[in-house]
């Protein structure tokens, strides 16, 4: 097995009193598209720049590419390429030299490529930096990232400024990256896109991972909403151990169900004689947002 | 709703993120006019050496090109503050200006604007307080400067007159800042714009007093300034010129901003390449490209200001000096030759200005980090001391590149004159790169603070005002020599002219600079980055 492309244990980073990162741990292996899932300000953009050398972890062992990101950063930049999630370009470079220009410090671009990318993306680059929109200048960066040949491709939230066009041709774009086998580390909060295209998702909140495991481990973690049609007077669920939020209504009967209760729930279901089942996998959303609210309460957080 | 609605908490938002910069700004110039006129009054204690001292100014077009002719020989005001009066005009115009354009296109390229712009605010309110705020702090710090020079034991008309001359260099120019950000398409390049405005200002007013003809004077914002003569009967009309110019501009500014977008200059952006040229290859070259265009300006400055102060050079020396005139020479910084002595002082005033480039060039390195612009480069195959060399580079070189354009307008000016260009050239350039090396010392004062305490970055700014009122005021207040020596550009020798042991003095003042950029790189090498 080879080692992990990315990590990260116990990480720990302090801005003056506040804890940014207070013990995130995320591994990231070779080859995989890995959604990188938290709150605002729950330290996502921290974790990144400590993984690209920029800042200094306090704690914690952090490791990128088989490398030390703060000691080794260069020799990993070239194997690496990162799309920041605000992009800010000099405003008197136009796109074209910015993509140029990093492309070069990366160690040469492939022109075919570049021409493809600015295609697909229809991107002007003889436009200077301060006339481009927040999505363009995303692009900007993007078509610098995605035309460089490297292993490792670190996206803070890259398509938070796209149109729906252009996010659909971003995902089509990182499918053919991880079809090459490249690994990237996807923070976004678009929801549906982490569920198109990552192949695990590791999900952080005030500075500390979690939940992290792919899709499929996380949903059954998670619960499962049912929903039955019934043929005679619904059973009584809710005394079931792992079911809950039920609701009656005649003979219709709705609840969310623990993974490891599906069963039970089927086979009392099942005695009152099914006239229609549907049952739907939590969304990530849901599973999201069970995450998220926590930090609302006060109990989340001490 | 109309287009003013929004200024008064526009106004009030200005001042609460200026609340520190502009009173201290006021402050110093209020204390440093009144300790000036308190220190020269000692310095001249009858009419007598106050005649003599003006006969020696007035005589002296260098001086005259410099710092303004004296209105009224016999007058101690006048004498006190002859100086500060023109040269402090234009440090207010420059913080009139910066206000300007910081609450205008500063905010506009920050994103800021477009906040305030959504809620209930009108079109020109921004401009409207910005103006407001400019021309409030220019009244405020031109009173607070009346009512020192008058603690100090000025005449009070006098005090008014020298207060209102300040004010209004502050007024106009703030409202030349209004335009500027209108036209311009960058908040760097308005800034630049209404910089450029001002020292064609600086230039107009030293022609019209030296050269002729005098209406050329008349013409500038800082000839006004001085043509307000304070202490040398006091001509109360000339204020109001400032006044209405002001007005005149604001109005200018006002139609422009309603006739562009948010964002844009009324200068349009044209497309540029859509791929980079084959030198844009490192940090280095991003850097060139960068600061290029900034100091092909200054350059081109630094060349007409060395070709005018060293047209008026020679005729120093045609004058019959008094021993008085000596003395005031010399504690301008000349040592013999009057000629030389001029040139001197007049390169280091040059070299104060050369480091106010350095300053924002090697504070680009900063900005580049707060708008993490660095990250990009550095999420490649860069490190971080390449990085910020091409930016050390870039104001170390520019710094040479200004030193060397000084000396060749001197030079160029100078040997016209005389016939000796062959001979002036190379020797008025050595004389200005000899400047270098405390050029230097502030460069790497700044990069020292960007490296080791990033927050603190600007004090850069300030530590240069000091070292400037140091050399200009510094003898007159009879300051102790351990504050002279603060300044790196005390200790350089003063050339052209024959020096003792230049060797010394240059050597040390390198080695502090280059151990200042090592410890600054050092530290930017080590910290977490903004």
């Amino acid at each position: 097995m080879t080692a992990p492309t990315v990590a990260v244990s116990g990480l720990v980073k302090s801005f003056g009193r506040v804890r940014a990162l207070d013990g995130l741990d995320l591994r990231v292996e070779t080859g995989e598209v890995h959604g990188f899932l938290g709150p605002n300000g729950s330290g996502k953009t921290t974790t990144l720049r400590v993984l690209l050398g920029l800042l200094r972890a306090d704690a914690g062992a952090v490791r990128l590419l088989g490398g030390d990101p703060w000691r080794d950063a260069v020799a990993l930049h070239r194997r690496l390429a990162y799309v920041p999630g605000e992009v800010v370009l000099w405003p008197n470079l136009t796109g074209g030299e910015v993509i140029d220009l990093l492309g070069r410090l990366r160690g040469g671009l492939h022109p075919r490529r570049r021409a493809e990318l600015l295609e697909r993306f229809d991107l002007d680059p003889t436009v200077a930096g301060r006339a481009y929109s927040r999505g363009n200048r995303q692009k900007v960066a993007l078509v610098a990232a995605l035309a460089s040949d490297v292993e490792l491709l670190l996206l803070d939230e890259p398509t938070a400024g796209l149109d729906p066009l252009m996010e659909a041709e971003f995902r089509r774009c990182i499918e053919q990256e991880r079809r090459a086998g490249r690994t990237v580390v996807l923070s976004s909060h678009v929801l549906s896109e982490v569920e198109a295209l990552c192949d695990r998702v590791s999900i952080i909140r005030a500075g500390r991972t979690v939940e992290s495991g792919t899709l499929a481990d996380l949903r059954h973690l998670s619960r499962t909403a049912v929903t039955a049609e019934l043929a005679a007077e619904p059973p009584d669920l809710a005394a079931l151990p792992g079911v809950h939020d039920v609701e009656v209504s005649g003979r219709r009967v709705r609840c969310a169900v623990d993974a490891d209760a599906l069963d039970d729930v089927v086979t009392a279901l099942a005695r009152a004689g099914i006239v229609g089942l549907t049952s739907r996998p939590p969304t990530l959303e849901e599973l999201f947002l069970r995450h998220y609210a926590r930090t609302a309460h006060p109990a989340g957080r001490t | 709703m109309s287009t003013l609605t929004g200024t008064g908490p526009l106004v009030r938002l200005a001042l609460r993120r200026d609340r520190v910069v502009l009173p201290v700004w006021i402050a110093v110039f209020a204390l440093v006019a009144a300790f000036a006129a308190a220190a020269t009054a000692s310095l001249y204690p009858d009419a007598a050496t106050r005649v003599e001292a003006a006969a020696a100014i007035n005589a002296a077009p260098s001086l005259v090109a410099l710092y303004g002719p004296l209105h009224d020989p016999t007058s101690l005001g006048a004498l006190a503050l002859w100086k500060l009066g023109g040269f402090g005009a234009v440090l207010v115009a420059v913080l009139a200006v910066l206000t300007v354009v910081r609450h205008t296109r500063g905010d506009e390229s920050a994103g800021r604007r477009e906040l305030v712009g959504s809620t209930a605010v009108g079109r020109g309110a921004a401009l409207a307080a910005a103006l407001a705020v400019g021309w409030g702090a220019s009244v405020t710090l031109g009173a607070a400067t009346a009512l020192g020079l008058a603690a100090a034991g000025l005449p009070v008309a006098g005090s008014v007159a020298f207060g209102a001359a300040w004010a209004g260099a502050g007024v106009v120019f703030a409202a030349v800042g209004g335009v500027a950000a209108q036209l311009a398409r960058s908040a760097r390049a308005a800034r630049g714009l209404a910089i450029l405005v001002l020292g064609a200002a600086f230039v107009l007013r030293a022609a019209g007093d030296v050269t002729g003809p005098g209406w050329l004077t008349w013409l500038s914002p800082i000839g006004w300034a001085q043509e307000t003569r304070p202490y040398a009967g006091e001509r109360w009309w000339v204020p109001a010129l400032s006044v209405a110019a002001a007005l005149a501009l604001a109005v200018v500014a006002h139609l422009l901003d309603a006739r562009r977008d948010l964002g844009a200059g009324l200068l349009a952006d044209r497309p540029g390449p859509g791929a980079a040229a084959a030198g844009l290859r490192s940090p280095l070259a991003l850097a060139a490209r960068l600061h290029r265009g900034v100091l092909a300006a200054w350059t081109v400055g630094f060349l007409l200001i060395g070709a005018l102060l060293g047209s008026v050079a020679s005729a120093a020396d045609e004058l019959l000096a008094g021993p008085r005139m000596r003395e005031v020479l010399r504690a301008l910084g000349g040592e013999q030759g009057l000629t030389d002595a001029f040139l001197a002082a007049e390169f280091g005033v040059l070299a104060v200005l050369a480091s106010a480039f350095v300053v924002q060039a090697a504070l680009r390195l900063h900005a580049e980090e707060r708008a993490r612009r660095v990250d990009l480069v550095l999420s490649a195959p860069v490190g971080r001391v390449r990085l910020a060399a091409g930016h050390v580079a870039a104001a170390a070189g520019g710094a040479v590149v200004l030193l060397v354009a000084a000396g060749a307008g001197a030079g160029l000016g100078h040997g016209l004159q005389t016939g000796a260009v062959g001979a002036e050239l190379p020797r008025l350039v050595g004389a200005a790169l000899g400047q270098l090396p405390a050029v230097w010392v502030v460069g790497g004062l700044t990069v020292a603070l960007i490296g080791l305490a990033p927050r603190a970055a600007a004090a850069a700014w300030p530590a240069l005002v000091a070292f400037l009122l140091i050399g200009e005021l510094g003898p007159l207040l009879r300051l102790p020599s351990w504050v002279l020596d603060l300044s790196p550009f005390t200790h350089l020798p003063r050339w052209p002219g024959p020096v003792q042991d230049p060797v010394t003095p240059l050597l040390w003042t390198t080695v502090v600079a280059a151990a200042l950029t090592a410890a600054g790189l050092a530290g930017w090498r080590r910290r977490d980055l903004q």
